[in-house]
């Protein structure tokens, strides 16, 4: 099973657009993308520019409206994630658990939906048995 | 303790951490496969003694390696007179026991990359058949239990249990040296580890609905021994002359289909 391991960093919400890591905490996350890579568990990783740099397109009116960042009303915002492919939310607990975080940060794991957990009309809908030929 | 179950969290840190203690006690052990695992299972059990009570260490795996060195040395203590090779161990691991300094836990970590390596292709070793391949590296590196093993392949837990004990009996007989081979050699053994790979991959594809769980889960067991492979494979190229070729990336690639 997958999951998305979330990351939001403390004050994100607030951080200026071109904020960057620090080299220290760079060297400390390079080492645990390593062993999730070494696990064979890793199979995406990336940093996301702070919501000042970023922009929402919303739906709420007839027509979509665009928003530059920041945000005001965002309070956790994330920072990153990591795609792991894991046997059981316990073992992604465990990953979660090593993870080089400061305090305040926060970790939020979110499971992916597997086609298999889907009922028959939506694996239909998504065209699943004549995709993969599975039963 | 903060999990409702503490037991599916030592399982879980037992898949994490299984593979590198395993891989790391059976380089001690001067390719002792099978004794590097029974230490690694003492030291699992000393873990579901004790932990529901303490609780889970902040460093898991250190912890699980501190026991099973400690069984090591052990061990070794007690076959002082009867083998002179084990003897030889027992003082090196003793020695590596004394300096635990922080500087272990990076120094466990710099050689574990090719001692993972090395457990692949010790466990999917062609003197070995291939049912026996499968089960040891399902076992030794994705951390199954022969009960999940025997569920995954619609077998009985004893069979599976014999496989293993038989394998691990054949690689000491034959004495199959504990390393990444070169040269020639290479392209060989690396066939036979994809050839584990596959196998295991297929065997959860053939999975159809209503089967145990642990059959479809072989596909993720499949493609996580894949990744470890196609990321550590890179490592034996730079430090041999010997080519790996594209293989591995291929295999891999065609396992992530399934991921829907």
């Amino acid at each position: 099973m997958r999951f998305l391991m979330l990351v939001i960093p403390k004050g994100y919400d607030t951080a200026a657009p071109d904020r960057m890591p620090d080299a220290e905490a760079v060297r400390k996350m390079m080492k645990y993308n390593e062993d999730l890579a070494n696990a064979g568990i890793l199979l995406s990783l990336e940093g996301l520019k702070p919501p000042s740099a970023g922009v929402r397109i919303s739906y709420d009116g007839p027509a979509p409206k665009v928003t530059d960042g920041p945000f005001a009303e965002a309070k956790e915002c994330i920072g990153g994630f990591w795609m792991i492919q894991v046997k059981s939310k316990e073992e992604a607990i465990e990953w979660a658990r090593r993870a080089p975080m400061t305090r305040g940060e926060i970790i939020e794991l979110r499971g992916i939906h597997e086609m298999e957990d889907f009922p028959a009309d939506v694996q239909a809908a998504a065209g699943f048995g004549e995709k993969f030929g599975k039963k | 303790m903060d999990s409702p179950d503490i037991s599916r969290t030592i399982d879980a840190v037992w898949k994490i951490e299984s593979p590198k203690l395993i891989a790391a006690l059976a380089r001690m052990t001067r390719g002792d496969v099978g004794l590097a695992e029974d230490l690694a299972q003492d030291a699992l059990v000393s873990a579901l003694e004790q932990w529901p009570k303490e609780g889970i260490p902040r460093n898991p795996g250190a912890w699980l390696m501190a026991i099973a060195k400690r069984r090591g040395i052990d061990h070794f203590r007690r076959n002082k007179l009867t083998d002179e090779k084990y003897q030889q161990v027992g003082y090196e691991m003793e020695a590596r026991q004394e300096d635990a300094t922080p500087d272990f836990d990076a120094a466990l970590d710099d050689e574990l990359g090719d001692d993972l390596l090395r457990l692949i292709f010790t466990s999917c070793h062609p003197v070995l058949s291939t049912e026996a391949r499968v089960a040891l590296t399902l076992k030794l590196l994705a951390g199954l239990t022969t009960e999940e093993i025997a569920r995954a392949f619609l077998s009985t837990e004893t069979t599976i249990q014999q496989r293993i004990v038989r394998a691990k009996r054949t690689l000491a007989e034959k004495k199959v040296p504990y390393e990444v081979p070169g040269g020639a050699e290479l392209n060989v053994r690396l066939a036979s580890v994809l050839e584990v790979i596959y196998l295991i991959f297929n065997e959860g594809y053939s999975a159809t609905a209503g089967d145990d769980w642990m059959r479809p889960a072989l596909c993720e067991d499949a493609q996580r021994l894949g990744r470890v492979l196609a990321g550590l494979a890179p490592n034996a190229r730079s430090a041999r002359p010997a080519r790996v070729d594209g293989d591995s990336g291929i295999a891999i690639g065609g396992a992530r289909r399934t991921q829907g």
